[in-house]
Formats: C-alpha cells, structure tokens, sequence
C-alpha cells in the first residue's frame, strides 16, 4: 500500500516536479487560446461557405470538411511536423500543433456551426432582408446569434475535446503539459507527474464539463 | 433633381421633402406606389405568374385573393424581390425594382411586409426586433432608435410589452409587433401575406384592427388574405388571382356582390360558405 502510495502519489516528487507542470500547464493553455477562439471563427467561415447561395463555395467547402474530419489529428499533425519538411517547409512544434489541430478543428466546428445555421428557418432571413438588411447584417444579427445557441452544447463538447487534443502534441515534442508530465516521470522514475497532470487537466475541464452537463439539460427540457 | 413629399401622399402635412435618388419616372401625386407590368415567375420549368399587371395608388387598399397555389405569396413576394422575377418590371415610386443598378436594400425598407408566419427575431426583444432595421439600415443613434421602436410599438397598442421577448407574446401581439418592425421604417408601401392566417380567430380582430388603423394614416397596402369580411369593408379594390394570372380585378360591391367570370363565382361560393 505504502509503495502505491510512493508510486503514484508521492507529494514530494509533486511539489518538486509541480514547477515544470505548470509551465507545461501554460504551453497548453497557449495552444487552446489560439486554436479555439481561431478554430471557432474558421468554423463559422466555412459553415458560412457551406450553406451559402453561392454553388462554388458550398462544393468547395465539402473536401475541406470530409479531409479534416477523415484524417486523424495525431496522422496530421506527424505529416505536418515531419513530412513537410521533405517538401522543405520546416515548422516549428508549436506551429505544427497549431496548424493541424486548425485545420482539424475547423472542419468540426463548421459541421456543428453547419447543423445550427441550418436549423434557423428561411422566414428569419427573408424577415431580415425585407426590412433592407444585408446578407451580411442578416447573419451578423439574426442567424448566426440563434444558430450558435441551438448548438451551443455541441460547440462547448467540441471544445472540451480540443482541449484534450492538445495532449497529442508531446509527440512533437512540445512541451505542453502532457510532455511535460511524461518528462518529469522519466526523470523520477515515479508515476506521481502523470497523475498531478490528470488532475491539472481535471480541474481544467470539470468545470467546462459540469456547464455542459447543464446545458444539455436544459436544452432536453 | 426631383423632390417629392412622400408625407404629402400620405395625406399628412408636408414636414420635409424626402430626396429620392433613384427616381426613373416623373412623380406626380397620382404615380402609383406600385407599378406591376408584364410580371412573370417560372420555377423550373413551371410557370407560377404568367404576366401580371397591377397598379397601386397612393393610400390605396388592394385586395389579393384567390384559391391555394394561384401565385399569390409569389406575386408580393416578388414585388420586394424576395422572389426574383422571371421577366416583366415592378416600379416602386417610380423606380425600377428589377433595374441592374437599383439598390435593392434602399428600396427594401420603403417597402415593409408582414409574414403569415410573423417571423418576429426569438431572441430580441419586442423592441429589439423594431430597433434592429433602424440601427443597421437607417443608421439611427441608439437612443433615437429606440424612441421610434417605442413610437412604433405604440402604433399598434404594444407600448407596454416593448421589453417583452416573442415567446411571451400572443400571435395577435406578435404580429402587431411584426407590423411596427416594417411600420417603423416609414414604408411608402406595405404588403401583408395571409398576415392572420396563424392566428386563434379571437386574435385576428386585433391586426385587421391594426391595419385598418394604418389605413386611415393613407399607408398604401397589398394585402393577400382569406378575410372576406375585411376586405368588403376596407378594401379599395379587390384583386381576383388564379392559375398565376389577375382574372377580374373591381371595387369589393362589384366582386363579392356581381362578379363576371364563372372562376370568380366559384371561388367566392366556395370560401364565403
Ligand atoms: N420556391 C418554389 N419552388 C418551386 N415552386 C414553388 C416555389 N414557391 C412556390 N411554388 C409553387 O408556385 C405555386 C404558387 O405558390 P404560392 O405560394 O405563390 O401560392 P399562393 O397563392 O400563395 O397559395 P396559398 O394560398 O396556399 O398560400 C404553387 O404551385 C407552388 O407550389
Ligand atoms: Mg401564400
């Protein structure tokens, strides 16, 4: 018992190793505060594309989605961060991760923004327009604020998943909170980093998670 | 340069002469507010309007009815070009609506029109909903905006639920609400689909009431409905729709009281029993 406890919850290693985890910690938080809030706007942009008048823009959109949606992150971001380079485009860690988990995130967050600006009724737009507004006014003011709130549930889970995905990038090295967890244990020769970083990411999500949960009720009620 | 009095055609005092930029025609107090010629509308390879012509003057009240699929929603609705016509011209005061260069969001907000369905903004308030146009198209201050929302709101008795979101609203006060969002942008033309075909038959009294108010104020309406009775009473002229053309088209004494053609009578026997 007290050699688990020693394994997986030695509070020393913790308070020594706590330190690099936060910084890692960071690293993540980076991430999440460019490829969701850039994530979420691209979205928006190619749902936009994808339920527009415009024949051009919805056929293009389509490969765009099934691609990103289809590859998996973690084959994207290796391609990204190490198959380029024999293309001799050289990217950084973090501009790898960053790169794929956009295009990744893009493509999902446009088929829930997709799913919500298609459940708005035509009335709301012709409504709009009928009083002089533009296209752009009218999904500026009228769509878009009802369509965000019909799924904003999926938007929410979608971004919990994000958040989670970033873990992926300790493969490419960055020394986001995963790797810098993994790193600690290494050098320890002790469990306890990886679960200190389970829980940082625990009380990261708990609350998004508890949000959502509340959410989803009310919007089943 | 062309100046008209759109208050002047309204029968108000003349305040302050409206510029109109696009202006095709002469106006004279007697130009139609709207001006149908030759309209069509195919959708596919079916024909819903086969050459539609009808003028309406100012202050007048023109009555469309006709039997389900006869072109009706389609016809107003290809007069704010929410539709967009296959052939034929729709001048509105004088300005070509189907011209190349028109801008079609400036006519849009001379021209108010009112759903059978209300299509009120569910997450706006009963003023947000009136104030939005204004704001955006208009470009009013904030403050001045919400005095006209109020102003328009009380038009159709409504003051007192400005704050109110839609869900809150019966559909008789939602769509008086939808009226003041059109109302608000002062139109020169008003047209109303089946404006209380959703509504509880206790409810409708209070919109006919709401137009026939809008009437008396000399606004210029087109109004698709199956209220008989409303339109006998209110109505300048009465318009008789089928198979996507006018058959007959008189005061409402002449087409409820002696109507000429056989589809006419037929129709009219058919919704009065
Ligand atoms: N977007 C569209 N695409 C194809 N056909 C259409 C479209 N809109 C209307 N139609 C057809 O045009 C015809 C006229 O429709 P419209 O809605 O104008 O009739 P209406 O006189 O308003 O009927 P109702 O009294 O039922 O409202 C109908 O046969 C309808 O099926
Ligand atoms: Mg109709």
């Amino acid at each position: 018992m007290d050699q688990l406890l020693d394994q997986f919850f030695n509070l020393s290693i913790m308070q020594q190793v706590f330190p690099l985890l936060v910084k890692g910690l960071w690293m993540t938080l980076k991430v999440c505060a460019i490829v969701i809030p850039v994530g979420a706007f691209a979205g928006l942009v190619v749902a936009l594309c994808a339920t527009s008048q415009s024949r051009l823009a919805r056929i293009l959109t389509v490969p765009y989605v099934d691609l990103f949606r289809a590859v998996p992150p973690l084959v994207l971001l290796i391609f990204i961060h190490s198959g380029l380079p024999f293309a001799g485009i050289s990217l950084s860690p973090f501009q790898s991760v960053t790169l794929a988990f956009l295009l990744n995130n893009s493509a999902f967050y446009g088929e829930i923004y997709r799913a919500g600006l298609e459940s708005i009724g035509a009335g709301q737009r012709e409504a709009a327009r009928s009083t002089g507004l533009t296209a752009l006014q009218t999904n500026i003011y009228v769509v878009i604020p009802q369509a965000v709130r019909n799924v904003l549930p999926d938007l929410l889970s979608n971004t919990i998943e994000v958040v989670k995905l970033t873990s992926l990038a300790s493969v490419v090295a960055l020394p986001e909170l995963l790797y810098s967890a993994d790193m600690a244990r290494s050098i320890t020769f002790n469990a306890s980093p990886l679960v200190l970083a389970a829980a940082f990411y625990l009380v990261l999500l708990w609350p998004v998670v508890r949000l959502l949960s509340r959410l989803e009720r009310r919007v089943a009620a | 340069m062309l100046l008209i009095h759109a208050d002047a055609r309204r029968g108000l005092p003349a305040a302050r002469p409206l510029l109109l930029a696009q202006v095709d025609t002469a106006l004279t107090p007697d130009t139609p507010i709207l001006d149908v010629r030759g309209l069509t509308k195919r959708f596919g390879s079916t024909e819903v309007l086969k050459g539609i012509d009808l003028k309406v003057r100012p202050q007048e009240l023109v009555f469309v009815i006709g039997p389900s699929g006869s072109g009706k929603s389609t016809f107003l609705r290809c007069c704010n070009r929410l539709e967009e016509p296959t052939d034929g011209s729709i001048r509105v005061a004088g300005v070509e609506l189907l011209a190349h260069k028109v801008d079609i969001n400036a006519m849009r907000r001379r021209i108010g029109m009112v759903f059978q369905s209300f299509n009120l903004y569910p997450h706006m308030t009963a003023r947000g909903n009136v104030m939005l146009a204004l704001r955006k198209v208009l470009k009013m201050p904030k403050e001045q905006a919400r005095a006209e929302a109020d102003a328009a709101l009380d038009r159709v008795g409504l003051a007192d639920r400005a704050g109110h979101h839609p869900s809150a609203l019966s559909g008789g006060q939602q769509q008086r609400v939808a009226i003041a969002r059109a109302l608000a942008l002062k139109p020169e033309l008003m047209l109303f689909d089946e404006p209380t075909s959703a509504l509880d038959p206790e409810l409708v009294g209070s919109v006919l009431g709401g137009m026939r108010d809008l009437k008396a104020d000399g606004m210029t309406m087109l109004v698709v409905s199956h209220e008989m009775r409303f339109a006998q009473e209110a109505a300048d002229r009465v318009v008789f729709m089928d198979g996507g053309v006018i058959v007959e088209e008189g005061p409402p004494s002449a087409i409820f009281g002696a109507p000429k053609h056989e589809r006419t009578r037929a129709f009219l026997s058919r919704v009065l029993n």
